[in-house]
């Protein structure tokens, strides 16, 4: 038995093509990214089997769902997943609790009332269980689809877009819930989102796609930094960093985090000491110097050393990745400063960061 | 009014609810396959099931008549049945009314169902629910209104009806003699205050319906936020 998803799906509908095989691990949340068709709306309603693919094969650790080799299909009802749409997740004529309790009892019955309470209280839904669905939020919604996705004990979690609908504010209170999904999620998850940020902030594992077909996949980490950045990641090339909270400046509002490469600043933002936070630095906020620089307002510099480097998007842009003691970071630098640097493969330099943006 | 105004008001309501839950039973499904199949047959079946509609009730009213006489299809089938010739018979109108009155029925249960969408029926796919479960626990209760609607107007119209049942029924009292062909007769002898009083409750009968129809269908305007 092979732990995760595999899907091979190929199929046509008038000019656009899918061709995809992809291979999910067995836990983590895996971001779907592409624009808006790329095909990854598709891709996980013929997971889900809610469309039937001509030429598709889809198996959960090991258990075919869809082989049309053997012409087998399993019935959406009878595949032990949970989806959240985009929206129109809740059944208008049930109240939140009824809402909850119709995945429930179809999928296999009695939830242990702590586990119940456990999830409820982790999407911060406990008071709204006796409302009607009218007079909800589009957050509020969207985080009872997710209560009751997870409640439904499924072995694989399929989530469209589940952002897209809600406004910038809702968002944000959102996005803390699906963080907290990430450290608590046993089983995997596929995550579609036409957002870097999000993808970023919430997966493990990235799958970009790009007209129908898959143009990289890999740890999120690595995919990002990746020197040969697809079409969707060129604009936005960086590295996303995992670090811990070290300690916090009150005086000047400012959080050290420590990883193995180094420290970073950010601006604090309500983060305990001891947290797991994650942050992305792109290319063209990395900038190199022989040697440490004083008398500068940029507040992080990092001991690298160069790895490779190769074309960036603009003929006059390099794109350079560096070694920070096994952290990858990339800088872009124009073909100029390069040679005017004397900078090679090997040479240990500064990387100057003028923004790191913290994620959650 | 008199003992025969009675009896033919028991027997048109009587005929009525027949009709109302034979056309649910069977109105349903039909409306739901509308609703939902890609079919190419949708098109010629939703043209047949409205036909009633803009058809004249003596049209559809004779050839129910030759269709169910001795020599119709369906003649022949309910003398092999051992059931005789509906023709003149309770049951003959009944089949009659079902057919005159499907379109009240199935046409607001066909636009409910298909205001429905996808979505609620996907959604009851992701959380287990099989295609039963999904018709009766979403379907159902999302176009209960169009269902509601349905029944009234279909209810209404059969209570309403003449032409048909003056082709297929005649008028016997207590078997075919029903409301409307009991105020044609007092017209004919000239008993118009007898006729008034019917008429009246026919009338006022069918404000209510429509009234409760259009409570049930028609949104309360809302009001600016």
């Amino acid at each position: 038995m092979t732990p995760g998803l595999h899907a091979r799906l190929a199929t046509t509908f008038g000019e656009f093509r899918l061709d995809i095989d992809l291979q999910l691990p067995g836990k983590g949340i895996t971001a779907l990214l592409g624009a808006s068709g790329a095909g990854k709306t598709t891709c996980l309603r013929a997971i889900a089997g809610l469309e039937r693919v001509p030429q598709g094969f889809i198996a959960l650790n090991g258990e075919t769902w869809q082989d049309e080799s053997q012409r087998v299909f399993v019935p959406t009802h009878r595949r032990a997943l949970a989806y959240v749409f985009q929206e129109g997740n809740l059944f208008a004529h049930l109240n939140v609790r009824r809402n909850l309790d119709y995945g429930l009892e179809r999928a296999g019955g009695a939830v242990d009332p702590a586990e119940f309470s456990a999830v409820v209280d982790l999407l911060g839904i406990a008071a709204l269980l006796e409302r009607g669905t009218d007079r909800l939020s589009g957050g509020e919604r969207q985080r009872i689809a997710i209560a009751r996705a997870l409640l439904m004990r499924p072995r694989l979690l399929l989530l469209d877009e589940p952002l897209a609908a809600i406004d910038v504010a809702r968002k944000e209170e959102l996005l803390p819930y699906l963080e907290r999904l990430h450290e608590t999620l046993q089983i995997p998850c596929l995550y579609v989102t036409h957002n870097l940020d999000e993808a970023a902030r919430l997966a493990d594992h990235l799958v970009v796609l790009e007209r129908g077909a898959v143009a990289a996949a890999g740890p999120l980490q690595e995919v990002l930094a990746s020197m040969d950045p697809v079409a969707t990641l060129r604009e936005h090339a960086g590295v996303v960093i995992e670090a811990t909270v070290a300690d916090c400046d009150v005086a000047d509002h400012l959080l050290r985090l420590s990883f193995p490469g180094g420290e970073l600043l950010v601006p604090a933002r309500g983060q305990r000491v001891g947290a797991q936070v994650r942050c992305r630095i792109e290319a063209r906020d990395v900038s190199l110097t022989l040697e440490r620089q004083s008398g500068t307002s940029i507040l992080n510099a990092l001991a690298a050393k160069i790895e490779t480097v190769s074309d960036a998007a603009h003929p006059s842009q390099l794109l350079v990745r560096l070694d920070m003691s096994g952290v990858p970071l990339l800088a872009q630098v124009t073909r100029r400063s390069w040679n005017a640097l004397g900078l090679a493969a090997g040479r240990a330099v500064w990387a100057q960061i003028k923004a790191v943006a913290l994620m959650g | 009014m008199s003992s025969n105004d009675l009896i033919a008001l028991a027997l048109t309501l009587k005929l009525a609810v027949v009709v109302t839950v034979v056309l649910i039973v069977v109105g349903t499904p039909i409306a739901w396959w509308l609703a939902r199949t890609r079919s190419g047959w949708r098109r010629p079946v939703a043209a047949l099931v409205t036909l009633p509609l803009v058809l004249p009730p003596t049209v559809l009213g004779f050839y129910l008549l030759v269709a169910m006489g001795p020599h119709g299809l369906i003649g022949a089938l309910t003398q092999k049945l051992g059931l005789g010739l509906l023709p003149f018979t309770f049951t003959g109108l009944v089949v009659a009314s079902v057919f005159y009155s499907a379109p009240f029925v199935i046409q607001p249960l066909h636009n409910a169902f298909r205001a429905i969408g996808d979505r609620p029926l996907e959604l009851a796919a992701t959380l287990r629910a099989g295609p039963l479960d999904r018709f009766f626990t979403v379907a159902i209760p999302l176009a209960r209104p169009g269902l509601v609607a349905g029944a009234m107007l279909g209810f209404a119209h059969t209570v309403g009806e003449f032409g048909v049942v003056l082709m297929i029924g005649g008028s016997i009292p207590g078997q075919t003699r029903v409301v409307a062909v009991q105020i044609y007769d007092h017209v004919q002898a000239f008993q118009y205050g007898e006729a008034h009083w019917l008429a009246g409750t026919l009338l006022v009968f069918s404000f209510v319906v429509l009234l409760a129809v259009y409570s049930l269908t028609m949104e309360p305007r809302k009001s600016a936020s």
